[in-house]
């Protein structure tokens, strides 16, 4: 390691070769200003295009100003970060940038939360000096994301999270100059390309370029309408989330506000995702029993590893990108729908309402989740079983719109029947938890023993591509799990290639699993975050009563009373899916 | 729930697979092979493209994105009689722009693009080498010096009789 000597601001320092101006700046508490730059520490992605020139200063013995967040310090360096010729080349930048920028910010979905927005009043912008033309371009309404271009700056995140962090290669820089816009191939619309919608695009927009298609409305007539009873399912990431909309510190669990808050609002019953959380753990676990069962005895046809398919993002990716494995997944249904099927049969047939009279909401950390709602098969005659689902930071928004703030509010439960959840449940919000959930019910009924410690603390962590050992009793179980779509494809392309044995994989879409959704509040690169947020679940499992999926007490009544067993014929049917090839044909004439 | 499909000739599909091969399927070297494509095919339609982006295992899109970056590269097809207008500098203070004006008016196309029953197409280029006879127009291989805005309809009448 070799030290380099440099000056900021007349201030002697000593960095590491290699070191960013930006980066240095940083360690003596200077924050410089940036736009396109992004650092997502724990992915080892560092996306600095050096195009918006932003982050640009002084260097002594330098003609023109350098950008911070590409120039590495050299021995002598004399650096200056806040001159008035800097300052003003700041504002001029941003001025050319905000003159192609339609000035819609009022109404804009990102008023606010914007990083251009935030950026022009910190730079004290208060004229644009520039008039020019303004570019424009068709929007692009998809079930999950809208694109609307005439926002975009061309920071070209979006292009990074989608090609290297997710490998779905949707987005692309195209056309050069003026006309440059990013887009899919041959200028389609989302719904026409391979995108997965896991929104990771949505979630590093530092405009509002791209946006979650916003149900608020809909919602609110649905509450509107006094022939529509409106239920709401909450998911687990979603709790230790939607506080930081309302200024709480990240990992803070909001759980019994949030549960108030969604009463207040008007919906008739308030549920927990968590119940079929639970009911996943039921069938998936049985599922992969009964393939482990089959292997154990010799089968050579049985689909070994099972692969969990709660997250939409993921199945989306494997339809697109490996149909041909599209076998191997687990035919349970997402939580989101099993909760949805259920409603509409079990709970309407209880509380004796028609399926056309029930309108079910969700409340997702995810903007697949929208995509996923409206899938064609999980409707029952073009009624969907999921009406509407929305994002936190739509939920926060129906909050603020209806009630203000959630400070003020009690603790609350959730709804008897289908609003019991365990602890291995909550735990589904954060990579590796699905499969420690998976882990504790399996171990149990294979074992026919009970858990001395149900913590399966080896499936935890941040790693993007984990494996770990999980002892059943003599019986050595290899689980993988990975999150975020890169890592997903690495471990989908060692199975392919036969290289690597699991008996089990959880696949996340999301870096962090859906505790960084792309529906939740932005966290700006902030892993810290995301790691407040995973402390929080694990802590509310912790303090739960009932930590294994087979012992919530409501979905045993669920069996008796409805479904009978696990992998029964009625649980097949409304609780399992079937997956498509969606991968694009070449086809010879 | 169907995937998009995408046709293309046999005998187009094993063409672009020996032009990836020679360049052994390595996807740095995607700008020489739609270098390569385009000269055999003369432009790159979406299909073409597809089939590039299987062969290398590259984004369809970042295919695309290469595409529309260059000028050089094209998504339509050359006419049958290609038409060049010359706006190099002698061209240019000649009143090239002008002719290129009466070529877009008389043929109802832009720049890159061809006439719909695929006749004439029209693109600018700089300098032939004749500057001497600016503003050149170039119809196929025949070359016209000195052209003027109004000569623009005798020239096409020469190739649509």
């Amino acid at each position: 390691m070799t030290l380099i000597n440099i000056k900021i601001n007349g201030r002697e320092m000593q960095v590491e070769e290699g070191t960013t101006i930006l980066q240095a700046a940083k360690k003596i508490g200077i924050e410089i200003p940036t736009l396109c730059y992004m650092n997502l520490h724990d992915l080892g992605i560092e996306h600095n295009p050096g195009g918006c020139r932003i982050c640009v200063v002084e260097v002594s013995g330098r003609r023109n100003l350098a950008p911070a967040c590409v120039t590495k310090v050299i021995e002598g360096m004399d650096i200056k970060t806040h001159t008035m010729r800097v300052l003003n080349a700041r504002k001029t930048v941003l001025e050319l940038i905000l003159s192609d920028h339609p000035f819609e910010c009022l109404t804009c979905a990102k008023n606010g939360t914007c990083d251009l927005q935030r950026l022009a009043q910190e730079l004290g912008v208060r004229e644009i000096h520039f008039e020019g033309e303004q570019s424009t371009y068709k929007e692009d309404f998809s079930p999950s994301i809208i694109r609307d271009m005439d926002k975009c700056i061309m920071c070209r995140r979006c292009e990074t999270m989608c090609n290297k962090v997710q490998t779905c290669g949707v987005l692309s820089g195209i056309n050069r100059g003026f006309e440059a816009v990013v887009a899919p191939a041959f200028e389609q619309d989302l719904i026409k390309s391979p995108c997965t919608f896991c929104g990771q695009c949505v979630a590093v927009c530092p405009t509002g370029a791209l946006t979650e298609v916003d149900h608020t409305n809909k919602i609110i007539r649905a509450l509107s309408d006094p022939t529509k009873t409106v239920i709401v399912q909450t998911a687990p990431a979603v709790r230790v989330a939607l506080g930081e909309e309302f200024g709480y510190p990240a990992g803070t669990s909001v759980t019994g506000k949030m549960a108030a808050a969604l009463r207040r609002i008007g919906f008739a019953k308030v549920f927990d995702t968590d119940f079929a959380a639970d009911l996943t753990i039921m069938e998936e676990g049985t599922e992969l029993l009964g393939r482990l069962t089959k292997f154990l005895e010799g089968d050579k046809n049985v689909k070994l590893p099972l692969l969990t398919s709660c997250c939409p993002g993921w199945v989306n990716f494997f339809e697109y990108q490996f149909p041909e494995m599209k076998d191997i997944p687990s035919s349970a249904k997402s939580p989101q729908q099993m909760f949805g099927a259920i409603a509409k049969t079990y709970m309407a047939e209880k509380m004796g309402i028609k399926r056309e009279d029930l309108v079910v909401v969700s409340v997702m950390p995810c903007v697949a989740k929208k995509f996923e709602a409206q899938r064609e098969e999980f409707a029952v005659n073009g009624n969907p079983d999921v009406d509407y689902s929305i994002t936190t930071r739509e939920l926060a928004l129906l909050i603020k719109q209806s009630l203000g703030d959630i400070k003020d509010l009690p603790d609350e439960d959730f709804d008897k029947l289908m609003g019991e959840s365990t602890g291995a449940a909550v735990i589904f919000g954060t990579t590796g938890g699905v499969i420690e959930a998976a882990c504790r019910t399996a171990y149990e009924v294979y074992t026919k023993k009970k858990l001395d410690k149900v913590e399966f603390t080896q499936l935890r962590g941040f790693e993007g591509v984990r494996s770990a050992v999980v002892d059943f009793d003599g019986l050595k179980l290899n689980i993988g799990i990975a999150h975020g779509l890169g890592n997903a494809r690495k471990l989908l392309e060692c199975i392919k290639r036969g290289e690597c044995e699991f008996h089990a994989i959880e696949i996340m879409a999301c870096p962090g699993g859906c505790i960084g959704g792309g529906g939740q509040p932005l966290h700006h690169g902030n892993s810290e975050i995301l790691k407040a947020r995973a402390a929080a679940l694990y802590k509310e499992d912790a303090e739960k009563p009932i930590r294994k999926s087979h012992e919530n007490l409501e979905i045993i009544q669920l069996y008796k009373d409805f479904l009978g067993q696990p992998m029964s014929e009625k649980a097949h049917h409304l609780l399992h899916t079937e997956y498509f090839d969606k991968k694009k044909k070449i086809y010879i004439e | 729930m169907s995937s998009i499909q995408i046709k293309i000739k046999e005998k187009d599909c094993q063409k672009i697979k020996e032009i990836c091969e020679s360049f052994n399927n390595d996807p740095g070297e995607l700008i020489n092979v739609l270098h390569k494509t385009q000269e055999y095919f003369g432009y790159l339609p979406a299909e073409i493209q597809e089939v590039i982006a299987e062969n290398l295992n590259v984004p369809v899109a970042k295919v695309y994105g290469v595409v529309t970056f260059y000028s050089f590269f094209t998504m339509t097809p050359k006419g049958q009689y290609p038409i060049s207008l010359c706006t190099g500098t002698a061209c240019y203070v000649r009143g090239a722009e002008k002719v290129l004006d009466e070529l877009k008016k008389e043929l109802k196309i832009n720049v890159g693009d061809a006439t719909p029953d695929g006749k004439f197409s029209l693109s600018c280029l700089r300098c032939v080498g004749a500057c001497g006879l600016a503003p050149v127009v170039m119809v196929g291989d025949k070359t016209y010096g000195r052209v003027a805005p109004e000569d623009v309809k005798k020239i096409l009448e020469e190739f649509n009789s």
